[in-house]
């Protein structure tokens, strides 16, 4: 029994206070002030929003761990969508078929993947700043992808991915399933993979990582091109979800999934976090504009009090560091 | 000389690109390398060198900041709706508001990451949020023409027609622009307080030993780049003729992008006033020329990205060969 | 200035019955200090015995218990504050020297003129003019326009220095000042503090090895546990004495070297060079033997060692593994071979302080707690607890930080994280270093089970008695060569000691 409560401990981690206890007060307080709010209404609509936001936190959440920052994540999406548009556009429009759907979708992780790469090896063999890296990527990206699509949207897709947008199994949206899936797939990579286990290490000490033996630059290399598989499948479900591609969708979630992994417990300089906080932090930010959004209020109140939050939770976690100092003081 | 060179390598390394891709452009055109052409330029940068000379104080004292931008656009309207209060106006009461809503935000920043000791990525990127989406909520994305006529009618402190024909004109932005960029070159070098800043970025601990206000030095530094978004915000208002919520939306990781180009360091102690212009400049002449040549509008942002990405790759590239051999000295043992 | 002399003045800092309790912890009882003006005196004791303490009570950083008496320079205060301590000309240089590397020379000596609430105008040239009247006051010309990240760590500490002296320092303390320094930096240390005692500042030590500073040396202070063991003349003083008086207790250590020709050759070094670094190393080593390796910072030893370990390519000579040559591209192919390496910078190298004891411990060897593609945390949990157990480590729970263990457990961890990779070389740098004297026996038990169980090992240590008393043969380094080899069994300690200091 101990040794259960043990996993279950360690599988949700001590970053899970954060997250977890504004899960509750959240539920709690729009349940209260709003009737319709524990609802399938609400239900669907953060399960149709989340996975987007969430896609792109999870591409976001593997470079914050090794100490960097991937600022090219929207860009990414947008381009690996523009390659599966292009593949379906040169094969018949709304009237291409399935394969040319795979090839579209494995082109499109394959542009994501070669992002992501191109920033790892930057990064892992020159040590330029991530930030300064990633952000020259997203601009290269964004004027890409402006110049291949002059600024337009890019549409007329075949009927048969839409499921992949909108559709259900078992009452679940598929593009809900697809996240969840992700998040047990990097669950897994960072908590019972080497590839994990490193990302970690080189978050506290990359020299002394070294040191032991771990080929630093490669795991840096992989993370930021894992980073850019994940942008490519997210940028795959907006495809489906919008059933267009323009270059600059999503960009506004770009700082909020920083927002997500810092919420969800992700230290800020690297070593620390767990992806299911993180997962529970999304969930926290869609119920709150979900709620907001009930009581008549829009996405741009959403977006502060999601900054509220933010600051509201630093300055718990500040407090009972605090609170903690002082106890073993007196002890 | 050579050891201005070497001790300003970042700065001389940003003039010799500068000086080449001038070179290219204006065998490329015949229109770039007029003097017309470079007021243009200065008269367009104003804002953004503004913003940079800022952001820059903040790099050097080891923050960063991701929220100034829509903190400036906050406070064109509180300075535009304040200015509707109060009947008009003029350059004064406007400059006094703006700077002084732009050092609140600024200040709010600091109390946050002094108060809390939240680290600054994280306190502004929450700032970022909440600043601009009250700013969405209360204007409803509405923007505002009707800004009074002293904001909107363009200043010309100096206009010449050149022999070949082309303008030179020196707008007030400029004025404004040279008028910021001194003041934070006087401050950061020339005053105890400037030179105690970049002790603390260079090392906090140490600053602290010495009983430097580690409380002071944040608020000064998030309040000095809040007094230039302030004053940016407004004569980018000015400069655009109108109050747009989200005109400066994304322009935070561009002026970033131009500081660090500059030689700036994230993590602090390092960075100059003269890097921080170049960068910017370094920018704008690209896109500049690019115009010029008839290069696609759509293609700029491209190539200055992978102009960015080769400069920091070559730039590191570089110290990294440098650094194992002074590693080996450093640590020889 | 001669001991008679010195008893006939009044001393310049003087304080009784200093107490001081964190959390519970008597971190000083009842201690007593002086210094003399111009003298040079000894702070010697343990991590942990109180020094640094009773440096933050001298400056003003915390307060003494009431009851305390400071007598500095004729006057009595009950307690200092930093600004009373600075104005009162006494001035500490932290072993982290507390300089800012991007800024110049001249503005980091002449950083007090940049200090004050108020924004003034600063004046480059007078900060000029000041830091190099400092220097001078040394003995010593640097380009004072120059950023301090230019120079190397023993001309930031002479920085330090001039930093301390523009205050008109009467009184000043240096944290542990020779650790990272050459023989001949050291050298010209001591050249400097003898420079300033005669100009009537007072120098105090503060360390925990003093023996390079014994000489020019007044007087000196022990402190154990946070109480006063005694003050000494500094004269006749030795480094195993002042060990003793730190410890308690007396190290009698038998030399262990012993005769291992008939095991077999493990390591072979031919003409190994890389100039500049190491030149024309050879040796050999069996199995079961502990090769001692010493010299001063700057001999080339952590060099020669990275070299071995892959993580530093030399340009020539051959390295033979159970007679093969092997040339390692980078240091996993030298631990996937057998070589395993302990860094002497424990802290910034050699383990990754903020993460668990058991990921510590198995970082190197994650191929043995992986099954089927997958981290196993059973498997991770019984390998961390059997080492755990075999070498006798203290700790709370695995999954703790590996900072929160003390200096001596932490560095059983990095040999248990080592050995678990199951090298036939384990190459010691240092082993000791920030280890509690009463701790190292334990480490040095550890090693001698090692070896005779047949594992070769080359021990590092720039402490001559670590490697006459463990090692079964030495290597005396010195510019990158070996200059000497020493057989611990047919010589004298005081044989190594000579050379190496000579």
């Amino acid at each position: 029994m101990m040794r259960l409560v043990d996993r279950v401990r360690a599988f949700l981690g001590p970053e899970m206070a954060g997250p977890g206890f504004a899960l509750l007060a959240v539920i709690v307080f729009f349940s209260l002030v709003s009737p319709q709010f524990l609802s399938r209404a609400t239900f669907g609509s953060v399960a149709f929003q989340l996975p987007e936001l969430g896609l792109l936190t999870l591409a976001m959440l593997l470079p914050i761990l090794t100490g960097g920052l991937n600022l090219a994540i929207t860009f990414t999406a947008n381009i690996a969508g523009l390659t599966a548009a292009w593949v379906l556009k040169s094969n018949g429009g709304a009237d291409a078929g399935p394969l040319a759907f795979l090839i579209g979708c494995l082109l499109a992780i394959g542009a994501g993947a070669a992002s992501g790469l191109v920033m790892g090896l930057v990064i892992a063999y020159t040590r330029a700043h991530p930030i300064l890296v990633s952000l020259s990527m997203m601009m290269f990206l964004r004027g890409l992808g402006e110049f291949l699509t002059r600024g337009g949207d890019i549409s007329g897709f075949p009927v048969f991915i839409q499921p992949l947008g909108h559709g259900s199994i078992l009452g679940l949206p598929v593009p809900l399933l697809i996240f969840i899936f992700c998040v047990l797939i990097w669950h897994v990579l960072l908590s019972r993979t080497q590839l994990g286990f490193n990302t970690y290490m080189i978050g506290s000490n990359i020299e002394a990582t070294r040191y032991s033996g771990i080929n630093t630059r490669r795991v840096i290399v992989l993370v930021y091109t894992l980073s850019g598989v994940m942008c490519a499948i997210a940028g795959i479900i907006m495809l489906a979800r919008f059933n267009s591609v323009r270059v600059g969708h999503g960009e506004s979630y770009l700082l909020i999934t920083v927002l997500a992994c810092f919420l969800g417990g992700i230290n800020p300089f690297g070593g620390f976090g767990r992806v299911i906080p993180v997962f529970v932090a999304l969930i926290v930010l869609q119920l709150l504009s979900s709620g907001l959004n009930l009581m008549g209020a829009n996405q741009h109140l959403a977006t502060a009090v999601w900054g509220i939050l933010l600051v509201a939770v630093m300055i718990l976690r500040f407090a009972a560091t605090r609170f903690q100092f002082f106890k073993r003081k007196e002890g | 000389m050579r050891r201005i060179i070497q001790s300003h390598a970042t700065e001389f390394a940003l003039l010799a690109v500068i000086a080449v891709i001038s070179f290219v452009l204006s065998v490329a055109t015949n229109t770039f390398f007029t003097v017309g052409n470079a007021f243009d330029l200065l008269n367009s940068s104003a804002v953004n060198i503004i913003f940079a000379v800022g952001l820059l104080v903040v790099l050097i004292a080891g923050g960063i900041d991701i929220s100034f931008a829509v903190a400036a656009s906050v406070v064109q309207y509180v300075t535009a709706i304040l200015l509707g209060w109060m009947g008009g106006g003029g350059w004064l009461s406007g400059l006094l508001i703006a700077g002084g809503a732009g050092v609140l935000l600024g200040a709010f920043n600091a109390f946050l990451i002094h108060k809390f000791r939240i680290i600054s990525i994280v306190a502004t990127i929450a700032t970022f949020n909440i600043y601009f989406g009250l700013l969405m909520f209360f204007t409803r994305g509405v923007s505002i023409y009707n800004l009074p006529d002293w904001l909107t009618d363009r200043v010309i402190l100096y206009e010449r027609e050149m022999a070949d024909g082309s303008w030179i004109e020196i707008t007030l932005p400029v004025l404004v622009m040279v008028i910021c960029v001194i003041a934070t070159w006087i401050f950061i070098t020339r005053t105890t307080t400037g030179r105690q800043l970049y002790a603390f970025g260079d090392n906090p601990e140490g600053a602290r030993r010495f009983g430097i206000n580690i409380g002071a030095m944040q608020f000064i530094a998030f309040g000095w780049l809040g007094l230039m978004a302030g004053i940016g915000g407004l004569i980018q208002a000015h400069y655009a003729q109108e109050v747009v919520p989200n005109a400066l939306y994304g322009r935070e990781l561009d002026v970033l992008a131009a500081v660090v180009l500059g030689g700036a360091r994230l993590g602090g102690g390092r960075g100059s006033v003269l890097g921080c212009v170049l960068g910017v400049l370094l920018i704008s002449i690209t896109q500049n020329g690019l115009n010029l040549a008839g290069v696609s509008p759509f293609a700029f942002k491209m190539i200055i990205g992978a102009i960015i990405l080769v400069a920091i790759t070559l730039s590191n590239t570089r110290l990294e060969r440098l650094l194992p051999f002074m590693r080996q000295q450093g640590s020889r043992g | 200035m001669t001991e008679l002399a010195k008893s006939s003045q009044a001393p310049l800092l003087s304080l009784r019955n200093i107490n001081m309790t964190f959390g519970g912890i008597r971190a000083l009882k009842d201690v007593s200090f002086e210094v003399m003006p111009g003298e040079v005196h000894c702070l010697a004791g343990e991590n942990g015995s109180g020094k640094s303490t009773l440096i933050k009570i001298v400056t003003g950083v915390y307060r003494p218990e009431p009851g305390a008496a400071i007598e500095y320079d004729g006057q009595t205060y009950s307690h200092m504050s930093p600004v009373t301590a600075q104005a009162a000309g006494i001035q500490v240089i932290w072993q982290d020297l507390a300089l800012f590397p991007e800024m110049s020379v001249a503005e980091n000596i002449a950083f007090q003129t940049v200090l004050g609430r108020w924004p003034r105008v600063i004046s480059y040239s007078r900060m000029h003019e000041i830091a190099v009247k400092a220097l001078a006051r040394l003995g010593v010309s640097l380009d004072v326009d120059r950023p301090l990240k230019d120079y190397q760590i023993a001309q930031r500490q002479i920085v330090a220095i001039a930093r301390a002296l523009i205050g008109d320092a009467k009184l000043i303390f240096m944290d542990e000042p020779t650790a990272s320094l050459t023989q001949s930096e050291t050298d010209h240390l001591m050249d400097i503090v003898r420079t300033l005692s005669a100009s009537g500042v007072a120098v105090v030590f503060v360390s925990h090895r003093l023996a390079e500073v014994l000489e020019i040396s007044d007087r000196l202070t022990v402190l154990r546990d946070g109480a006063l063991v005694g003050v000494y003349p500094a004269a006749g003083m030795t480094q195993s004495r002042i060990t003793e008086l730190m410890t308690g207790r007396t190290f009698e250590y038998d030399v262990r070297s012993r005769e291992v020709s008939a095991n077999p050759v493990v390591l072979e070094v031919e003409k190994l060079s890389r100039p500049g670094l190491f030149e024309d190393i050879s040796f050999t080593l069996r199995g079961g033997e502990t090769l001692g390796i010493t010299g001063l910072l700057g001999s080339g030893r952590t060099e020669l060692a990275l070299s071995l370990f892959g993580m530093l390519k030399p340009r020539s000579g051959t390295i033979r593994l159970e007679g093969k040559p092997v040339r390692f591209s980078s240091n996993r192919a030298a631990i996937a071979a057998g070589i395993a390496y302990l860094s002497e910078d424990r802290l910034s190298l050699g383990l990754i302080q903020p993460q668990s004891i058991a990921d510590n411990l198995v970082i190197a060897s994650l191929d043995r707690v992986t099954s089927g593609g997958f981290l196993s945390d059973d498997r991770k949990r019984a390998l961390v607890a059997q080492w755990i157990a075999d070498l006798g480590i203290r700790i709370g729970r695995q999954d703790d930080a590996i900072s929160t263990l003390s200096g001596g457990n932490q560095q059983r961890v990095a040999i248990a994280k080592w050995l678990a990779t199951n090298p036939k070389l384990l190459i010691l740098d240092a082993p000791t270093v920030g280890v509690d004297v009463g701790a190292r026996a334990g480490i040095f038990e550890i090693i001698a089970k090692l070896a005779d169980s047949g594992l070769a090992i080359i021990l590092i240590s720039d402490e001559v008695p670590e490697v006459y008393f463990h090692a079964d043969r030495v290597l005396h380094m010195a510019e990158g060569r070996i200059v000497n080899r020493f057989t611990p069994r047919d010589c004298t300690l005081a044989d190594i000691e000579a050379a190496v200091y000579a």
